[in-house]
């Protein structure tokens, strides 16, 4: 409430994200593990597929930071590792669900009450319907599980939620004056779209995107725990987690440490959302825009 | 003594000053008005007495309720004060209610915190007090909710909540602003009898002079969160001293000065509505019958030639709205023919671009009529997607920029500049330049000075009849303010369920009305100069 009494603000956006706790505190978090997966690419501590029985199943030391696995690989490295595999299967099904999503709900919202608002909306609810989970075994169990697969089933559970959360907002849009001057300007429903109802509603899209995001990695993460996901030798956080649900009671940090990988990821890019949100809550725009 | 005592408030948020130096008192079974335009402090200074004020505010001074001072009570202290000695009325009743709950049950709420009285003596109570403010029982049980009533009906029951526990002092923020006329009307005329029932003392707040006129003993008219006069009603109004009243006054009453009209007969008229019909589909009974259809346009038919101002008045709901975004071809009709200089604007495609091109629309709110993300030069260049290839480009189009922003009297250099650096009176200047841009020969002002203060409306009026003698261009004014209308018109259509039912010239039609429904609106429209000769009679 006080906050739209403060003068204007003159600073950027990313000023004024790191004002919010929550923000700075989850992008901290998702940046470590983003520099992690870079990182991997050119340097990991050791080979993250190289086995050595002798190492196996060692706690946590200087040589090995995290421990080693039941074949002595490495969990620091395989960690590293599986960040890529992780963050990249999330954010290619993240955007697959935006790139299909956000324009059936523009265009569901540009032909409001029409028949093709009602096939994209039912359309929708079928999808919605299914438990997601479930679909993806059953898409990964008929062509075969590899990650490619895992991105298209978690991608296809993305589209509803963009779909109706464009619509929701285009809808609301829809009845503004300045829509209003834009259509007695003779611009059509996809310049209009495009023009004034995207831009206005993407704020709310990237809060969106970053939720669905940590979704899609809490998502990998089940499908390769039931062995769906990225194949072997690849590391992947759910089947490290499931390699050391046999070893739980002879080398806890097995488990432990891909674990709290997963957790810090998920909590992190949900920080970022929240802080994201409050920074783009309409009160709180009003003193901007 | 005095029911309430305000003396030096002062008020600070975050060290921005709001209130300085506010002093004025309220009597048993008195009407106070405080006028003002938005941010003169007027809002803050209710809200400081009920102790309702955002967070980080400071105040010093001394509000006394009957002797006591609220400002040094507790929080604790306030709740059984608020709702109790203190009731309030708000501007909106279409959100002063909670829609779950029944419109008994949310009178009887306040009944039953305070009194600690059971359900039943809360909801005999509850039955009383909407009697008393016109809902009868037979009309109106307990148990219908919000979104059975209309607008003043739903104000009636916030009337109702504000009083039902007999307050000392009532106050009403903007109260009749959200309403039609004649429903205004009815309220101020149904508070002024509560305050003389009850002996409790009325503070309405307003930014309309009009308004408290009728009903107020005294004035207290503010400016930049100062009282700039005060005093008895009549005597204020009469004899006013500070230059802003005075401004304030001329600027309620302000006709701008227009150039004798010349019409140019023959030629094709500038816009043409021959028995236009929009339906909307109702609700579909049962599976076999045919969906109902509400006619909102039921048969209009008018012409307006060039250079001819027109209004159109009616109260909400009237279809006043919707035939405007017919004749805008933003929806379909469903019989008759619009024709925007010679161009037809009902087709089954649509209207061309040609016809498009020959009218523009300005809106009311002037805070949401643009993309908050564009910068002028593209928020008023807009229209130019209706000239195609046509369009100017370069220097040209920068001329054209400059142009129709001078023409409202901006600098073109505002061009760069975002929406929201300009007040809202400067943006309602920037949608008559977006308007202006293509030269149409006909603009549709929706309500377009109804969200301004009353000195910016009479600015923007001088100027849209400045431009109208400058451009010969046409206007069709819609509105609900008849006052405005008076000013700035021709001719008047007067809209009813659908129909227009009375057209003329406009101070024909005013000054002898010949339909019923004229005659109505007429009446509940408040006057000031009418309001004070009937008073004055009354004193002497």
């Amino acid at each position: 409430m006080s906050v739209g009494f403060l003068p204007e603000r003159k600073r950027g956006l990313w000023a004024a994200a790191f004002q919010s706790k929550s923000f700075a505190l989850g992008f901290a978090v998702t940046a470590i593990f983003i520099l992690a997966a870079l990182l991997s690419f050119v340097w990991t501590p050791y080979d993250a597929t190289a086995l050595s029985v002798a190492e196996k199943l060692k706690g946590p030391s200087t040589v090995h930071w995290f421990g080693t696995d039941h074949f002595g690989r490495d969990i620091f490295s395989m960690i590293m590792v599986g960040a890529r595999t992780s963050i990249a299967v999330a954010f290619v099904a993240v955007g697959i669900g935006m790139a299909a999503g956000v324009p059936l709900g523009l265009w569901a919202a540009a032909k409001q009450g029409s028949l093709v608002d009602e096939v994209i909306m039912r359309a929708n609810d079928l999808v919605f319907a299914f438990p997601a989970l479930l679909i993806a075994i059953l898409i990964t169990a008929v062509f075969g599980p590899s990650a490619i697969n895992a991105i298209i089933a978690i991608g296809i559970f993305n589209i509803p939620v963009f779909a109706r959360l464009a619509r929701g907002a285009a809808l609301t849009l829809w009845t503004r004056e300045y829509i209003f001057a834009a259509r007695v300007a003779g611009k059509g429903a996809l310049r209009i779209s495009a023009e004034h109802i995207l831009p206005n509603i993407l704020n709310l899209l990237i809060v969106q995107g970053t939720i669905q995001f940590s979704l899609g990695i809490l998502a990998d993460a089940a499908l390769s725990y039931v062995g769906l996901g990225a194949q072997p030798p690849t590391p992947s956080w759910g089947r490290m987690l499931s390699d050391a649900q046999t070893m739980i009671s002879l080398a806890p940090h097995m488990a432990l440490f891909p674990g709290a990988a997963i957790v810090l990821t998920v909590l992190g890019l949900n920080l970022m959302g929240d802080g994201l949100r409050d920074i783009f809550d309409p009160k709180l725009q009003r003193s901007r825009t | 003594m005095t029911l309430l005592q305000i003396d030096k408030l002062t008020l600070d948020i975050l060290g921005l000053k709001i209130l300085s130096d506010v002093r004025f008192e309220v009597d048993r079974g008195e009407v106070v008005g405080v006028i003002g335009e938005s941010g003169s402090g007027k809002s803050m200074t209710a809200l400081s007495i009920m102790q309702l004020l955002p967070h980080g505010t400071s105040v010093t001074g001394s509000i006394r309720l009957d002797g006591e001072e609220l400002l040094t009570k507790t929080e604790k202290q306030m709740c059984s004060i608020r709702g109790a000695d203190v009731g309030m009325v708000f501007q909106e009743p279409m959100t002063a209610l909670n829609p779950v709950k029944t419109i008994g049950d949310q009178v009887a709420e306040t009944v039953m915190v305070h009194r600690g009285a059971n359900r039943a003596e809360a909801l005999s109570i509850a039955r009383d007090t909407l009697n008393r403010v016109g809902l009868p029982e037979e009309r109106f049980p307990l148990s219908r909710y919000p979104h059975e009533l209309s607008g003043g009906q739903r104000q009636r029951v916030v009337i109702a909540m504000a009083i039902a526990l007999r307050p000392k002092l009532l106050i009403a923020d903007e109260p009749t602003t959200a309403l039609d006329v004649t429903t205004q009307a009815q309220i101020l005329s149904l508070m002024k009898k509560l305050v003389d029932e009850d002996g409790m003392g009325l503070i309405l707040i307003t930014h309309d002079l009009a308004v408290v006129a009728d009903i107020a003993d005294r004035i207290v008219i503010m400016k930049s969160g100062e009282v700039v006069e005060a005093g008895p009603a009549v005597q204020i109004f009469r004899a006013m001293q500070h230059p802003y009243s005075k401004a304030l006054m001329a600027a309620t009453s302000h006709h701008p000065v227009r150039k004798a009209h010349r019409m140019a007969p023959d030629t094709v008229p500038v816009l043409e509505v021959k028995s236009v019909v929009r339906e909307y589909a109702l609700p579909r009974r049962s599976l076999f019958t045919r969906p109902g259809a509400f006619r909102a346009v039921n048969d209009v038919s008018f012409k307006i030639h060039k250079g001819e101002n027109v209004g159109l008045v009616g109260e909400s709901g009237c279809g006043k709205s919707t035939l405007t975004r017919a004749i805008l071809a933003l929806e379909a009709t469903q019989g008759g023919e619009i024709r925007v200089g010679g161009e037809p604007v009902t087709t089954k495609a649509g209207a061309s671009l040609a016809a498009r091109r020959k009218m523009q629309v300005v809106f009311q709110d002037p805070y949401g009529s643009f993309n908050p993300r564009h910068k002028v030069r593209r928020l008023v260049t807009e229209p130019f997607h209706l000239m195609g290839r046509d369009a100017p480009a370069g220097s040209a189009l920068d001329a054209r920029i400059a142009e129709a922003l001078e023409n409202v009297g901006l600098s073109p250099r505002d061009a760069d500049k975002y929406i929201h650096e300009f007040s809202g009176g400067q943006r309602q200047r920037v949608a008559i330049a977006r308007a202006l841009i293509t030269h149409p020969s006909l603009i549709v002002l929706d309500e377009a000075v109804s969200a301004l203060d009353v000195s910016i409306r009479a600015q923007i009026l001088d100027l849209l009849a400045d431009l109208s003698d400058r451009l010969d261009l046409s206007y069709l004014f819609i509105s609900h303010d008849l006052s405005v209308v008076r000013a700035i018109t021709d001719r008047v259509m007067v809209m009813k369920a659908g129909q227009i039912v009375e057209t003329g010239e406009t101070e024909a039609v005013f000054s002898n009305p010949q339909h019923e429904y004229t005659r109505q609106l007429l009446a509940a429209t408040p006057d000031l100069e009418a309001a004070l000769k009937r008073r004055e009679i009354v004193t002497a």
